[in-house]
C-alpha cells in the first residue's frame, strides 16, 4: 500500500492528466485539420495575366540567381522579324548584335527559321528574370513572352520572398501536379 | 520584306486600340512553308512528394535517437554528432524549409481559413517534436533542431561564457511571447508568415540571402559566442511551446543517474542557466508578505489582461499594415488625396486591374477590422503572460537537490559529466564490459 502512495502523489496525478489531455489536445487538433480534406502539396507561381514584370522577381529570390526565368510559349510567338522582347526600341539593325538586344544578358536566342521568321528562345543559364522582355513583347507583341517560376529551381520556400513583394499579387500556391500556369493558346 | 521597326510598332498600337476585348493575336503565328516543328515549352517538374515523407521519416528517427542517447546512454558525445548531422540535412541540405517552428504559422492559418489545408508532411512536422517533448523532454531542442545547433556550434566556451541572471532571462522571453503572438496574428489574418521573413540563420543555410536577415543572423552567432543559444533562449516561439510541454514531460534529463549528492560540481555546468539550486526553505520572514503579493497579483490578473487587449486593439492601423492590401489601400488613399505626386509598383498594377477604389477600401476595411479582434486577443494573450510571471515569482516550491529545470532545460546532456555519481556509474559500467 505505502508504495502506491509515494507513486501517486496530487501532483503526480495531476501532471499525468495535464499530460494525457496535451497528447489528446493534439491529437484532436490532427485529426481536425486532417478532417479538412487531405491537401496535396502546392507550389509558388505566377498568374502571367496579373503579372507586371516589375523587376521584383529578378531581386527578391533568396537564391542568388532568381528561380523565376522568361518562357516561350511557341504557338503565341509572331515570329517577328521585329521582336519588341527582343530588338532594343529603335535597333539601328534587325540582327542579333549587341547594342540591338534589350535583353541585359542576351538571354533569348535569335534563330532563322525561314524568310521572313525568325524563332525566339531563352537560354536558361542567363535570363536574370528582369522582365525588360515581357514588358515589350507584352506592350507591343502577342505577349508570348512571360515569367515563370522554373521547378527545377525553385526551393518552395514557406514564404516565398518575391511573393511578399509582389506588388500585383500575381504569385500564388498552385498544385504540385499542376505547377505551371502558361498563357492559354486561344483557337489551337 | 523588312519592315521599319517603328512602323510595325506603330501598326501594332493602332492593332491594340482597335482589337476588340477577345483577344486575338496581334501577330499570329505563321503557316510554315519548310517542315518546320514548332518546339514546346518545358516545363521541368518539382521534387517529388516522396522527399516531404522522406523528412518526416528522417524527423522522426532523429528524435527517437535523440531520445535514447540522451535519456539512455546519457552521451554528450553521440548527442553532439546528432547534432551535427542534423545540422547538415536539415539545415544545409534541406535548406532549412520546412521547419517546426514556421510550421506553427501553417497550422494556424490552416485554423482560421477555410480554404487552406496545412499539407500533412508540414502537420507532422508540427506535432512529432510537440509528442516526444511530452514523453521525454526537449530532445528536439538539443539534438535536431538546425537553428539551435547552429548556435550551439559557435559557443566559445563549454559553460556558455556570461551567465544571463534569472530576472533578465525572464524579461527577455517576453521577446519571445511577443513575437509568437504577432506571427499568429499576422498568419491568421493572411498577412505574412513573419518567422519565417525573420529566420536569421536561413541565410547561412542557403548560402545565399537577403542583406538585413545576413546581418541580423551575424548578429545572434556574434553574441552566441558569449551567450549560449541567444534565439532558442530568448525569440525562440516554438521554444515557447515545447517549454510549457517540457514542464508536464514523463521522462526528463537528470543530472544524477540515481541520487544527488549535493556536491555542487554541475552548479556552473549549464551553458543555458537552466540548472536550479536547492532551495528548502521559504525565507520565514518574508512569507506573509509574499502571501500578500500573491492575493494582489491574482486581483491584478484580469485588469492587466484587459488593460494589454485594449492597447493591443489600439494598435491595429499600425499592425495591419503588415496586410499588402491595407498597405495598399492606404497608398491609393493618398494618391487620391494628392498627398504624393508619384505612383509605386503596387498602385499601378492595382489601377490597371480595373477594379474600383470603394472595393479595395471596402476590402481594406474588412481586413483591418479583424486586427481589431486579433489586437484584443493578442494583447490579452500578452496581459496573461505578464500576469503569470509575476504571481511565478511569487510561488515557492521545494527543492532538496540540483536539478534540471523543467522548461529551461535544452537537453543538450553537457551537466552529464560534472556529476560524479554520473563517473562513477561509468567506472562501474566499464569494469562489467571488462
Amino acid at each position: 500500500m505505502a508504495e502506491i502512495k509515494d507513486n501517486l502523489t496530487r501532483r503526480h496525478l495531476l501532471k499525468t492528466g495535464c499530460c494525457a489531455g496535451c497528447l489528446a489536445g493534439l491529437g484532436g487538433l490532427a485529426g481536425l485539420l486532417a478532417a479538412k480534406g487531405r491537401a496535396g502539396d502546392t507550389v509558388w507561381q505566377i498568374d502571367p495575366y496579373k503579372c507586371v514584370a516589375c523587376k521584383n522577381c529578378q531581386t527578391y529570390c533568396v537564391l542568388e540567381k532568381s528561380a523565376v526565368k522568361c518562357v516561350q510559349v511557341y504557338q503565341l510567338c509572331g515570329y517577328c522579324d521585329y521582336c519588341p522582347g527582343f530588338h532594343q526600341p529603335g535597333a539601328a539593325a534587325l540582327d542579333t548584335g549587341a547594342e540591338n538586344e534589350l535583353c541585359p544578358t542576351g538571354a533569348i536566342k535569335r534563330k532563322f527559321v525561314e524568310e521572313p521568321y525568325f524563332q525566339y528562345d531563352i537560354d536558361e543559364s542567363l535570363c536574370i528574370a528582369c522582365g525588360k522582355c515581357v514588358k515589350g513583347c507584352a506592350a507591343f507583341g502577342n505577349g508570348s513572352l512571360f515569367l515563370q517560376v522554373r521547378h527545377d529551381r525553385c526551393l518552395n520556400c514557406n514564404e516565398c520572398s518575391i511573393a511578399a513583394a509582389c506588388p500585383s499579387g500575381a504569385f500564388k500556391r498552385v498544385p504540385a501536379d499542376k505547377p505551371y500556369l502558361l498563357k492559354k493558346v486561344e483557337n489551337a | 520584306m523588312r519592315l521599319l521597326p517603328h512602323t510595325i510598332v506603330a501598326i501594332a498600337v493602332l492593332l491594340n486600340l482597335c482589337a476588340p476585348a477577345s483577344a486575338e493575336l496581334l501577330f499570329p503565328p505563321p503557316e510554315f512553308e519548310t517542315d518546320y516543328v514548332m518546339p514546346g515549352t518545358t516545363t521541368p517538374h518539382p521534387h517529388q512528394d516522396i522527399y516531404e515523407y522522406v523528412d518526416v521519416a528522417v524527423l522522426l528517427i532523429a528524435l527517437s535517437l535523440a531520445s535514447y542517447l540522451i535519456l539512455k546512454r546519457r552521451s554528450r558525445r553521440a548527442t553532439f554528432v546528432l547534432m551535427l548531422s542534423s545540422l547538415v540535412y536539415f539545415g544545409f541540405w534541406r535548406k532549412g524549409c520546412v521547419c517546426p517552428i514556421g510550421a506553427i504559422q501553417n497550422v494556424v492559418l490552416s485554423i482560421s481559413d477555410s480554404t487552406y489545408a496545412v499539407p500533412i508532411a508540414v502537420l507532422l512536422f508540427f506535432l512529432l517534436p510537440l509528442i516526444f517533448t511530452l514523453f521525454f523532454g526537449r530532445v528536439f531542442c538539443a539534438a535536431v533542431c538546425p537553428l539551435g545547433a547552429i548556435q550551439d556550434l559557435v559557443m566559445l566556451s563549454a559553460k556558455g561564457g556570461v551567465s544571463v541572471p534569472h530576472w533578465l532571462a525572464a524579461g527577455l522571453r517576453l521577446l519571445a511571447y511577443l513575437y509568437l503572438a504577432l506571427a499568429v496574428l499576422f498568419a491568421t489574418t493572411g498577412s505574412a508568415f513573419l518567422i519565417c521573413r525573420y529566420d536569421p540563420f536561413v541565410a547561412f543555410f542557403r548560402l545565399s540571402g537577403n542583406v538585413n536577415i545576413l546581418i541580423i543572423g551575424v548578429c545572434f552567432l556574434l553574441v552566441g559566442l558569449f551567450i549560449g543559444r541567444p534565439y532558442c533562449r530568448f525569440f525562440c516561439p516554438y521554444g515557447l511551446i515545447l517549454r510549457q510541454f517540457s514542464r508536464l514531460s514523463m521522462r526528463r534529463v537528470t543530472i544524477t543517474p540515481d541520487e544527488c549528492i549535493q556536491c555542487r560540481l554541475c552548479e556552473d555546468s549549464c551553458p543555458f542557466g537552466a540548472i536550479s539550486s536547492p532551495a528548502v526553505q521559504w525565507p520565514a520572514v518574508e512569507y506573509a508578505g509574499a502571501k500578500k503579493r500573491l492575493a494582489f497579483l491574482m486581483l491584478l490578473m484580469p485588469i492587466l489582461i484587459l488593460l494589454c487587449g485594449w492597447a493591443g486593439s489600439r494598435l491595429k492601423n499600425v499592425t495591419s499594415r503588415m496586410h499588402p492590401t491595407v498597405r495598399l489601400a492606404e497608398r491609393i488613399y493618398l494618391e487620391e488625396a494628392g498627398d504624393v505626386n508619384d505612383v509605386t509598383d503596387p498602385s499601378t498594377a492595382f489601377r490597371a486591374t480595373g477594379e474600383t477604389i470603394e472595393s479595395l477600401y471596402q476590402r481594406a476595411s474588412v481586413i483591418r477590422e479583424r486586427f481589431t479582434l486579433g489586437g484584443w486577443l493578442l494583447g490579452g494573450f500578452m496581459g496573461l503572460v505578464i500576469g503569470v510571471k509575476l504571481i511565478a515569482v511569487s510561488v515557492w516550491r521545494k527543492r532538496t537537490d540540483y536539478e534540471a529545470e523543467r522548461a529551461g532545460c535544452l537537453a543538450c546532456a553537457r551537466c552529464f559529466k560534472y556529476c560524479p555519481r554520473e563517473r562513477l556509474r561509468l567506472s562501474k559500467t566499464k569494469k562489467e564490459v571488462r
